[in-house]
């Protein structure tokens, strides 16, 4: 066990090609689990990679343990790593495969037994111990590849993505089992997804990364409700932030924000938490509201008007324990290089849409509703927004309206 | 490699009735395949009856009259077989030909097992470079290389007052035809044997990696248990090759009657008696027996092996 250091890693393919991982910051305490996020293609794989040694490192260092491992071969690093397609050896019984390390290592052949039997019980392989993978289920090809690096006993788990080849529902399952293991073994543990579900799910701390540069490392609530930029606020969270340029006003000592025709009010405690805010009175801010944080207003008659939004349902989605009603905005929607870059995600489409959209000057916006709702399709409804829980970001940086001393437009230092 | 069609990928959906049944061949297919199946098929089962007919009946009437009357006994014979085992000398020329083939067989695979992965998972300068010069002599025509090979076998090499290759008299020498086939061999089953273990998942080798392997370690416990059905494939290319070899064995290991192999004294069978059909046609079939048994022992790894590189899995 041991804690792992990231120190101004980069990495760079061929002489001048484009940077994979960029000047990434991270430090792993001792038994943490840290899950590196983002969108795919991202460098979140090359910097597990890097971790392993499987990877050169083109600048910085990385230390494990208080070892500097940069020169340092994959077997002498004492980690263990589990792969997106398991890669268990196709010709080893179930036994054999968890053995193979520990044989390599000269181990002593009662502790081999032991520790192969003790993580087989652990993951209930028992039985299988003498089939081979092809004779696996998906799910239990999976435990294998865990049981191998359990037996292991390294300073750290390196994981890269290892329940992508799951079932939807076998996902869920062996998401909590990785989780409830890494907590017994109390190993160092780094895992790779473009799930943020499993990232929110499974990490004690989350580590989002785009194109190489690292938005934000904080616990999975922290980072849900304080998103340092647009990209982590849009990555974070399912179904997506929506967000909408909107114009800061005050009169009369109360505080709105406008956008398409509607004025919600800003109580004086969103100014409390967020200092930086008074400066960006009078000028353009981006609101990003979650879908949670709208509710359908026939459900809380009281509710102020300066808190409402009206407009049409597009369409309905009924998920049982709520349901997710699409609505239109008129206004523009927001298109930064992050915006597209989440839309891009999607598929191609996605940032077509998002362009049309601003240039008619809509947007599309999402809210999750009590499931006693009775929105239909085609009616026009009214929503309530929590206005306590309203997000701001620069139009300009992009960046996360907190704490005093920023001015509108300068990017926050980290 | 297989004869049957397949199925268009996009079939229209069938409307009611027709079309519901799986899509086979075809009759015509089918025949058609059978067809060519029979038509190159006759040649060798004409030599196969023929080497057990007296050699009376050969000389006076075509093998295909046996038909008419198959239980007749008078007609067959296993005379033929016994006289060119034991005056024809093709019991010594079948171990001659087994002498070389072995040999000439293991030593490439595993010259080229070792190569191949060093080509597909080593990293090193100019590996690419190499490889593509190791493919390139694919189109050298071997006997190009015969004159420079014996010369080579007969006074070495040298260069500069130096033996770059010592004078080893090899010629006539069952080391000197291994060496020979070896290799011409090599190309081809570096070429092969690298385009399937290079198509081996890199995450295989990468987690044997991390768990402690080394080179020799990844090479011995992981890629060659996986490598089976390519390295079965070579070996059957490359035995069946060696085997059915006459120029580079008649060139190396000479025709004696002590060295000869069956190639060669099947050759002299023709030159010395052309008109002894019933001795020739039992001694070809004599020098096609263990092919045969070869191929058909390993044909499931023929036919998967050849197969393997292209799609994973």
């Amino acid at each position: 066990m041991a804690e792992i250091v990231l120190d101004h890693v980069s990495k760079v393919y061929g002489a001048e090609g484009p940077s994979a991982v960029s000047d990434l910051n991270i430090a792993i305490e001792d038994g943490e689990f840290i899950v590196l996020v983002g969108p795919s293609g991202c460098g979140k794989t090359t910097a597990l990679r890097m971790v392993a040694g499987l990877e050169s490192i083109t600048e910085g260092t990385i230390t494990i343990g208080e070892r500097v491992v940069n020169a340092v071969p994959p077997k002498e690093r004492d980690i263990a790593m589990v792969f997106q397609n398991y890669a268990l050896y196709p010709h080893m019984t179930v036994y054999d495969n968890m053995a193979f390390g520990l044989k390599l290592r000269k181990l002593a052949k009662d502790e081999i037994d032991r520790r192969v039997r003790e993580a087989a019980k652990i993951l209930g392989l028992e039985e299988f111990l003498d089939r081979k993978p092809k004779a696996l289920s998906g799910g239990q090809r999976q435990r294998v590849a865990m049981g191998r690096a359990i037996v292991r006993e390294p300073k750290a788990f390196l994981m890269d993505e290892p329940l992508s080849n799951l079932d939807a529902k076998l996902r869920v399952q062996m998401r909590s089992e990785i989780a409830r293991i890494q907590h017994e073994l109390s190993t160092t543990t780094l895992y790779v997804t473009h799930d943020q579900v499993e990232a929110m799910t499974m990490g004690d701390r989350v580590a989002v990364i785009r194109k190489g540069v690292l938005q934000q490392v904080d616990s999975p609530q922290f980072l849900y409700d304080h998103p340092e930029n647009l990209f982590v606020a849009g990555f974070i969270g399912s179904p997506a932030m929506n967000m909408v340029e909107a114009t800061l006003a005050r009169s009369n000592g109360s505080s709105t924000i406008e956008f398409g025709g509607y004025r919600l009010a800003v109580p004086d405690d969103v100014f409390a938490s967020r200092p930086a805010l008074k400066a960006y009175e009078g000028k353009q801010v981006i609101v990003g509201i979650r879908p949670e944080d709208m509710e359908d207003a026939s459900l809380v008659p009281d509710a102020p008007a300066d808190r409402r939004l009206s407009s049409g349902v597009m369409l309905r989605e009924a998920l049982g324990a709520d349901v997710l009603v699409h609505f239109m905005i008129k206004a523009p929607a927001v298109i930064t290089e992050d915006t597209k870059e989440l839309a891009g995600d999607v598929g191609q489409e996605a940032i077509e849409a998002a362009e049309k959209g601003a240039i008619a000057g809509e947007s599309e916006f999402l809210a999750r509703l009590n499931p006693r709702t009775e929105a239909q399709k085609g009616q026009p409804i009214d929503l309530v927004v929590d206005v306590n829980r309203l997000h701001f970001f620069d139009p300009e940086t992009g960046q996360g309206i907190y704490e005093d001393g920023t001015e509108p437009g300068e990017p926050r230092s980290a | 490699m297989s004869v049957t069609t397949a199925p268009p990928a996009a079939e229209p959906i069938p409307v009611r009735g027709k079309g519901l049944e799986p899509r086979t061949g075809g009759w015509f297919v089918r025949i058609a395949v059978l067809v060519i199946v029979v038509i190159w098929m006759i040649p060798t089962a004409g030599v196969l009856i023929t080497s057990f007919r007296p050699e009376a009946l050969v000389d006076t009437t075509g093998w295909w009259t046996a038909l008419a009357h198959p239980f007749e006994t008078s007609q067959w014979t296993l005379e033929n077989y016994r006289l060119a085992l034991d005056t024809g000398g093709f019991a010594s020329a079948f171990l001659n030909s087994l002498a070389v083939a072995i040999p000439a067989t293991v030593i490439p695979i595993a010259i080229a097992a070792f190569a191949a992965y060093a080509f597909s998972w080593m990293e090193f300068r100019g590996r690419y470079l190499m490889f593509i010069a190791v493919v390139g002599l694919l189109v050298v025509p071997l006997q190009m290389a015969l004159i420079p090979i014996l010369r080579l076998y007969n006074e070495g090499a040298i260069v500069a007052n130096y033996y770059v290759f010592p004078d080893l008299d090899l010629n006539g020498t069952f080391l000197g035809v291994w060496l020979a086939h070896t290799a011409f061999g090599l190309p081809l089953a570096i070429y092969l044997l690298r385009n399937y273990i290079g198509s081996l998942p890199s995450s295989i080798i990468e987690s044997a990696r991390i768990d402690g392997a080394d080179h020799f370690t990844i090479f011995w416990r992981l890629i060659i248990p996986l490598s089976v059905p390519a390295l079965a494939a070579f070996a059957i290319f490359q035995f069946l090759w060696v085997w059915n070899d006459l120029l580079v064995a008649y060139v190396f290991l000479g025709g004696s009657r002590e060295t000869r192999v069956l190639t060669l004294a099947l050759q002299g069978l023709v030159g010395r008696e052309g008109e002894n059909w019933h001795l020739l046609t039992a001694a070809a079939f004599i020098s096609m027996a263990l092919p045969l048994l070869v191929f058909f022992s390993l044909q499931k790894y023929f036919v998967r092996g050849l197969t393997a590189g292209a799609v994973k899995g």
